[in-house]
């Protein structure tokens, strides 16, 4: 386990040096003078200058990329060129949208999943698994924006349930913080769970013809206990390695639904700072995505190890 | 026979395929007396798992279907049995153990739970009380340090190992009938003795009856008091182990025989080649209207290929499927 740790660490260390390589030098090259957005158009090439040198814009390629480096490793931070704020604060407020809001996303899609999943398994050919596989493909086929579009016409604007968008925040009002993330996370959930449905379905068809089902009908069991102990547990491994992908995915953000409904979210925020050209702030929420997908990729690794215990954490 | 304990008559069990019906078991027949060893024998592929899965109602259906038969326990036929009495007899009254213990058991699932589960089922026991039990069975199959082993998982063990847990698991209800299909194929020669040597030890105290089923006449030697051959879906003789050995009457049980390692051996140089019957099993998709063997038969002639032979009476507890009955002198050599 202490090794497994060790690795896993190196592992991002050195993930995190390459993307902060490429995603420094994309930057670099792209065009979009930050100073000249910060400005306007009418700025004297003087007041440009100063600003650019004030940012550190004039500064050669490795000593820009040294001090980004140096500014995170030092525990300083970045401060974001737009809000001149740290951009760490930045992040922090946007997560604790996307955060819940991903989490609350793949909630949806298990639940929606497993138990249509098992149920479909169960029915293999019939018309209650051809109705399921049915809905799963309309999901796999729906751009998540026009179903979260779909969903504030019917829910907010006709029945008036949910609100339109936007976000109260946690410490202003808990409950309706929590009532604002529920209409997206449906909307990034159920789309998710299309995808899961049909794996739960063929991954337990397979175990389904494992030799160790046929021994555990052949003791007698429940076909209850057949299906959702003996079959179930082995047909989530390879669930879960998709869950895991698509929870790193969430966590990096939803930019299409954040926008949609209006999200302070990650998503809104590296959207629009890519917009303002405050490179600080891109470069630094890159990172963090990266080092988040790593991180969901280790609890997936620990559930793994829960699951299967012919798994070593090593 | 109305003492038997299984009574199997005129079973055929047919699998719809793209390739066209599989005639897996065509019709066959045969019974088992209470405390029996009856030897099930024949090539790959002639239908014996397919029988033996039948008995507990376990062939995969699509595409399996029974199409025909009885199959009678103590006064029940299991087939047409509703699904909550099949369970209910499923691993109390018949247990299984499998060819293959390196897939037979649940690979997420501690072994301890496993050998627990039909004391938990059909007992009422307690998981306390299950689990001690299953751990006084490990321990009566030989896992050493049996109580410890209890939370180990499948892959920490040996093949012969698991199927020890295996039978451990089959045996836990003390069932009146063991179905054993291929206990021993898949492990190595020393650890086949072993498991042979415990499954005969616990047949002994615990009085239930065997259906051993192998395509190993040597294992059938040691363990069987009765033996039914198979070939290509049907049942091809039936007789008590010493006259299959002493007097075997289908050709196709004396190819058995022959290819035989052990028996062959007589004084002949050691490097001769296993001696094994020419040609191969027909398609069971074909309906064949002669005897299935013909194409093989060293005797064949005629009437072979014009009807298929009926299972006629040898002696007192012997039949054979075979035309040499009523034409005796047209065995060659
Ligand atoms: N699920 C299935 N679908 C189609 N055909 C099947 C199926 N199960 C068995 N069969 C067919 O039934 C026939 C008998 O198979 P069975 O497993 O009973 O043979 P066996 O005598 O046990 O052979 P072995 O010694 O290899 O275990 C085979 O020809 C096989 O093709
Ligand atoms: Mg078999």
């Amino acid at each position: 386990m202490i090794r497994y740790l060790i690795k896993k660490l190196i592992i991002l260390s050195i993930l995190l040096f390459f993307v902060s390589i490429a995603v420094f030098s994309v930057l670099f090259v792209l065009p979009g003078d930050p100073a000249q957005i910060i400005l306007g158009i009418n700025a004297t090439p003087e007041t440009l200058a100063n600003l650019r040198a004030e940012l550190g814009l004039d500064k050669s390629f490795i000593a820009q990329y040294m001090d980004w480096v140096g500014n995170l490793v030092s525990g300083r931070g970045n401060r974001s060129i737009n809000y001149d704020i740290p951009v760490y604060d930045l992040i922090l407020s946007s997560l604790a949208v996307t955060g819940p809001l991903a989490l609350l996303a793949m909630v949806f899609a298990v639940i929606f999943s497993l138990p249509f999943g098992v149920y479909a398994a169960r029915r293999q050919n019939r018309p209650g698994d051809v109705t399921v596989m049915f809905f799963t493909q309309l999901g796999l086929a729906t751009p998540e924006f026009w179903l979260g579009i779909l969903l504030i016409l019917l829910l907010s604007v006709h029945w008036g349930l949910f609100s339109a968008g936007g976000f109260p925040g946690w410490s202003t009002d808990f409950w309706g913080s929590l009532k604002a993330l529920i209409l997206p996370a449906f909307a990034l959930g159920i789309i998710r769970a299309a995808i899961l449905t049909r794996l739960t379905r063929s991954s337990l068809l397979e175990v389904l013809h494992e030799d160790y089902i046929r021994t555990a009908r052949a003791k007698g069991l429940r076909e209850r206990t057949v299906i959702y102990v003996h079959a179930l547990k082995n047909a989530l491994i390879p669930v879960l390695t998709i869950l895991g992908l698509q929870l790193g995915q969430l966590m990096a953000g939803a930019i299409i639904i954040e926008n949609v409904y209006y999200l302070p979210g990650l998503g809104r925020l590296v959207f629009q700072a890519i917009g303002q050209r405050d490179l600080p702030v891109v470069r630094d929420i890159v990172l963090f995505m990266a080092t988040a997908v790593v991180l969901v990729n280790f609890v997936v690794d620990l559930c793994y190890a829960g699951l299967d215990p012919r798994v070593r954490l090593e | 026979m109305n003492h038997s304990l299984l009574d199997i008559e005129n079973l055929s069990v047919y699998f719809d395929t793209p390739e066209g019906v599989v005639r897996a078991v065509d019709g066959i027949s045969f019974d088992l007396a209470p405390g029996e060893t009856l030897g099930l024998v024949g090539e790959s592929g002639c239908g014996k798992s397919v029988t033996s899965l039948s008995i507990l109602g376990l062939i995969p259906t699509p595409p399996g279907r029974i199409k025909s038969g009885r199959i009678k326990f103590e006064d029940r036929d299991l087939i047409g049995l509703d699904t909550e009495n099949l369970r209910r007899i499923r691993g109390r009254d018949i247990a299984m153990i499998f060819q293959e213990p390196m897939t037979s058991l649940n690979p997420v699932l501690p072994i301890g739970r496993q050998v627990a589960e039909p004391l938990m089922v059909h007992k009422d026991l307690t998981k306390s009380e299950a689990f001690q039990e299953a751990a006084t069975w490990l321990d009566r199959v030989k896992i050493p340090a049996a109580r410890k082993r209890l939370s180990d998982y499948p892959h920490q063990l040996s093949g012969g190992m698991r199927q020890r847990v295996m039978i451990a698991m089959a045996m836990v209800c003390r069932p009146k009938l063991l179905i054993a299909d291929e206990p021993t194929t898949a492990l190595d020669v020393t650890i086949q003795a072993q498991i042979l040597s415990l499954m005969i030890g616990l047949k002994q105290e615990l009085g239930m009856s065997l259906l051993l089923i192998t395509h190993d006449l040597g294992v059938v030697a040691q363990m069987a008091s009765r033996v039914v051959v198979m070939y290509a879906g049907q049942v091809v003789e039936e007789a008590a182990v010493t006259d299959i050995f002493d007097q075997p009457f289908h050709p196709y049980t004396q190819g058995l025989l022959k290819s035989m390692p052990r028996l062959r051996v007589r004084g002949d140089s050691r490097s001769q080649r296993l001696n094994e019957i020419p040609g191969t099993v027909p398609l069971l998709t074909e309906v064949i209207r002669g005897c299935k063997f013909a194409d093989r038969c060293p005797h064949v002639f005629k009437r072979c290929r014009q009807q298929q032979p009926e299972l006629f009476v040898i002696r007192n507890g012997q039949r054979a499927r075979c035309w040499l009955k009523s034409y005796p002198e047209r065995r060659t050599t």
